[in-house]
């Protein structure tokens, strides 16, 4: 199938589904799809640092943030002179305007605290990895609690509405067919040699460092993109969307689904968001709940759900030349 | 210059109880290769455990405010949740690592006293929904599911992270989520030392805490125990060939790290009676950056790091924005380990290739 | 000077001094055993070229250009490859991935064209894989070439790692004990093989090697070191009568 029609196929199936999902479905359910979909994107982003390149980094809720506030705060004030800058168009081009500029502006800030999180990061290992990007990202949270502007530790209210299920599941597929496209490459089979054997990567000319720092800068430009979304659905932001235990869930997502695999990613952040709000209705329990079912997932099946499953298979090696 | 020296006490009372913390993170660090995400909630536990022990009505009545009720309130925390720290090495940590039983009836049986709790409301419906729970358990492992081998460090992490949401949560269920007030077990006094005003508290909290570390010292560089202990955080396979019984071992790292964080965590009730469920996610946390800054795996390095962190956070409160308290501490970490990746007390080793 | 310049150097682990003031000269198309005694030394003087350990003292220069200060991955680029004493396959990718690897530090493709996947890609993926499969034909495991690396058997896995060595084109390729754990026939075969990728490639090999057999039967020019100094250095005819070799290798193993 030529590109150009897949993703003009994928924008009309979208736009359909945009126009009848929430009458077909309701309210409810229409905004945990939106909420899955910007949980695929933030697992499948994290997957590309985790899973792939083999970088244990628990911060992903930073770089969510980031994108998060920068797309939010650039909308809230910039927003009047955008619209008023674009007055000819009409309303929803207005807002897809806006919002692109959100998610452009998201995508950069969160690239950049990604880049500033990596370069530092690069010089340790495992778990001092794993407790400084946790760090960074709670440094980045009690940040935004102390600025105003951004409503601190009140919450950023007065967000104006953009996204929806057209835009979420749109950066869904981007992302997908992204990472996908990614590790598929020359790059992918970079990161991957760094998680196989950093040493022998080095060795054979894969400069770790470049590579390390990219797939950092990469997966939070999503991270950031997926903040923006979050964002300019739910018209509110508030730090605490943002602490830790944010990170955790994602971990929980692509670990459950089964590292370095896309899929994995995505099994897993469906899986998670919906059984926690089919438990929400046993309260405190519903956590009880999930969790025991998460440690006996881990003990009885380590490897993931899907483990290394893969449904795209990469393509068949070519016969050898004569 | 006396409210500083006074901030110095303070930092190091609340830093020492820290070190309490930190210390579990490190010894199960140094056993398991993990970074038990639950410890904090363990010391939670700790500080319920203390708070209900000291309202038991007996307790209250014949000992009331003495030396005599705080001693039993600690030891007692402290016993039940070595307790605590077992179950959790024995039916999260353990299976995978070595054949174990019951996994499926120990789990089972949790869920179906929570199931019990949320139906029945009575102390009858919790038992009869263990029982229910223990038997599917027990049942679907006589027809043959077992865990896997575990491989995968990161598993292991993930696990910690839903022992943890489980305490959270289950503590939640358990004690209710609204705060409750730690009752006074020692008089509070004030201490006049020169131009110094302390308060018996933070004294009580300081000597205490300095107490356990020299016991726990002792224990760990004298006893056979220890000594073991060191082995199998040396080189786990090894230790196993030379006959050293790991399993126990490591359970009995849990314990003592368990009933260290119980002691931190009444030791803080104690300056800070408000508590509740989700009260050892930040100390938590910090402890465990606290034990990465000394050096994970090193005992004197989580005191040291216990203290830097407490020292840092009481002074940037005193002197500062306290409402940048929370990333202090992750701020240190940051620097500290740019300059050193291992940590202070950590060795920097070059991998042989 | 030569293509690949040892001078001086001297590496340190604590207190103990694994290389001393070592000096070594490969020409152009050398094959150079490099042999001693067990911690003699040898590997670490290997870490030493490639980067992964830096120089206490001493420089290294290849073709003339100072590469001890330089990451294993731009020595890499410039032209000196390797194997490993301890085989470090990348143990989730396939034979083929493996080698692969390797070879796109040759080429330069964008990180746009890996997104999008464009033409330009794809052509050049297929001329790496061209490539991959010749080497790995050179080295009979054209076969298995979708096979995990892991799941070869050792002789086969450490002529992988010959063959994803090569693929990175280097002028000096280093071989950490190719032949360790092969029996007499696959070292003869291996031997034979290393001559020829010589002659073929136009590169300059440096061996280290335990098996004396081999290193005798296929080595011009041997160096002989002890404690991390060099005690001989000579053809293999002159080194098997040096008696400073034979008390070495008697004394210390
Ligand atoms: N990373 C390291 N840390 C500490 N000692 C090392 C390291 N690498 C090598 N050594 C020591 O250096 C000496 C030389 O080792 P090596 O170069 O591996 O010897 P060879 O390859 O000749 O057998 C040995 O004593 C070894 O223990
Ligand atoms: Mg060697």
């Amino acid at each position: 199938m030529k590109k150009w029609v897949f993703w003009l196929v994928a924008l009309a199936a979208l736009a359909a589904m945009e126009s009848s999902l929430r009458g077909l479905i309701g309210a409810y359910n229409y905004q945990i799809v939106i909420l899955v979909g910007i949980n695929i994107i933030l697992a499948v982003s994290l997957n590309l640092i985790n899973g792939y390149t083999g970088q244990f980094s628990i911060g992903h809720a930073g770089f969510y943030a980031v994108g998060a506030y920068t797309s939010a705060s650039l909308v809230f004030y910039g927003g009047p002179a955008i619209r008023g800058a674009t007055a000819f168009l009409p309303q929803i081009a207005q807002n897809a305007v806006l919002l692109l500029a959100g998610i452009f502006a998201a995508a950069i800030a969160a690239g950049i605290a990604g880049w500033a999180v990596g370069i530092p990061s690069l010089r340790l290992r495992g778990d001092y990895l794993a407790i400084v990007t946790l760090g960074f990202g709670e440094i980045i949270r009690v940040l935004i609690l102390n600025i105003d502007a951004i409503g601190g530790s009140r919450g950023f209210s007065g967000i104006p509405q953009l996204s929806n299920f057209f835009w979420v599941y749109l950066v869904v597929l981007i992302t997908v067919v992204t990472v996908h496209n990614l590790v598929n490459s020359s790059y992918g089979r970079a990161f991957i040699s760094i998680r196989d054997d950093e040493i022998a990567a080095e060795a054979m000319g894969v400069d770790t460092t470049r590579y390390k720092v990219m797939s950092f800068v990469i997966s939070s430009m999503f991270a950031g993109i997926a903040g923006s979304l979050f964002g300019h659905y739910t018209m509110y932001l508030h730090p605490n969307s943002f602490l830790f235990t944010t990170s955790f869930y994602l971990i929980i997502m692509i670990v459950i689904g089964g590292l370095g695999s896309i899929e994995g990613a995505i099994l897993g952040a469906v899986l998670v968001t919906v059984l926690l709000e089919v438990f929400r209705e046993f309260g405190a329990f519903r956590l009880v709940n999930f969790s025991i079912l998460l440690v006996l997932i881990m003990i009885y099946r380590p490897q993931g759900l899907l483990g290394a499953w893969t449904l795209f298979r990469p393509r068949k090696a070519a016969p050898a030349a004569k | 210059m006396e409210t500083f020296l006074q901030q110095v006490i303070n930092g190091i009372s609340q830093g020492s109880a820290y070190a309490l913390i930190a210390l579990g993170y490190t010894m199960v660090y140094g056993v398991l290769r993990l970074i038990n995400f639950a410890h904090g909630d363990v010391y939670m536990f700790g500080a319920f455990m203390g708070y209900y022990l000291a309202n038991i009505p007996w307790i209250e009545s014949r000992l009331g405010t003495s030396a005599a009720s705080a001693v039993f309130v600690m030891l007692g925390a402290m016993i039940l949740s070595a307790g605590l720290g077992i179950l959790i090495e024995q039916f999260a940590y353990r299976p995978g690592r070595s054949a174990t039983r019951f996994t499926l009836a120990f789990w089972f049986g949790v869920l179906g006293a929570g199931g019990g709790q949320l139906v029945g409301q009575t102390f009858a419906s919790v038992v009869l929904g263990a029982v229910v729970g223990i038997a599917v358990g027990a049942v679907l492992e006589w027809l043959g599911i077992r865990p896997v081998r575990q491989e995968s460090r990161l598993a292991l992490l993930i696990i910690a992270i839903g022992v943890s949401l489980f305490l959270e949560n289950g503590g939640q269920q358990a004690f209710g989520a609204d705060p409750k007030f730690f009752p006074q077990i020692i008089p509070t006094t004030s201490l006049n030392i020169g131009p110094l005003n302390l308060d018996s508290q933070r004294v009580i909290v300081l000597l205490v805490s300095l107490a356990l570390m020299v016991v726990l010292t002792v224990i760990v560089q004298y006893t056979k125990t220890g000594k073991a202990m060191r082995a199998v955080s040396f080189n786990l396979d090894a230790a196993k060939l030379m006959g050293i019984n790991t399993d126990r071992i490591i359970a009995f790292t849990f314990a003592l790290g368990s009933a260290l964080a119980a002691a931190g965590g009444i030791l803080v009730s104690l300056l800070y009676p408000r508590i509740d469920p989700l009260m050892g996610v930040m100390p938590g946390l910090k402890a465990f950056v606290a034990a990465v800054l000394g050096g994970i795996g090193s005992i004197p390095g989580a005191m040291i790091g216990g203290l830097i962190i407490g020292m840092a956070e009481v002074m940037a409160v005193g002197y500062g924005q306290s409402t940048y308290r929370d990333a202090i501490a992750f701020v240190i970490l940051v620097l500290i380990l740019l300059l050193r990746p291992a940590g202070i007390m950590g060795k920097g080793m070059i991998e042989k290739v | 000077m030569g293509i690949l310049d040892v001078r001086n150097c001297t590496k340190r682990f604590g207190g103990l001094i694994a290389v001393k003031a070592l000096d070594m000269c490969l020409n152009q198309g050398d094959l150079y055993g490099l042999i001693g005694p067990n911690g003699a030394g040898k590997t670490t003087v290997f870490n030493l070229i490639t980067g992964v350990y830096k120089t206490d003292e001493g420089s290294i220069e290849l073709d003339g250009r100072t590469i001890h200060r330089s990451k294993p991955s731009s020595i890499a680029s410039l032209g000196i490859s390797r194997t490993f004493q301890n085989i470090r396959l990348f143990r989730s990718m396939t034979v083929l991935e493996n080698v692969k690897v390797a070879r796109h530090m040759r080429k330069k493709q964008g990180i746009v064209d890996a997104i999008v996947h464009t033409r330009h890609l794809k052509s050049e993926e297929d001329e790496i894989e061209r490539d991959a499969m010749q080497l790995l034909k050179i080295f009979n495991l054209d076969a298995r070439a979708d096979e995990l690396a892991f799941n070869l058997p050792y002789g086969s896995q450490r002529r992988l790692e010959i063959a994803r060595a090569l693929a990175t084109a280097p002028k000096v390729l280093l071989l950490d004990e190719p032949a360790a754990g092969m029996n007499p026939q696959e070292s003869l075969e291996l031997m034979r093989l290393i001559r020829s990728i010589r002659d073929e490639f136009h590169i300059t090999i440096l061996l280290v090697e335990h098996n004396m057999k081999v290193v005798m039967g296929v080595c011009e020019k041997i160096q002989v070191i002890d404690y991390g100094e060099t005690i001989a250095l000579g053809t293999p005819r002159e080194i098997q009568g040096n008696p400073k070799v034979i008390e070495a290798y008697l004394g210390g193993a």
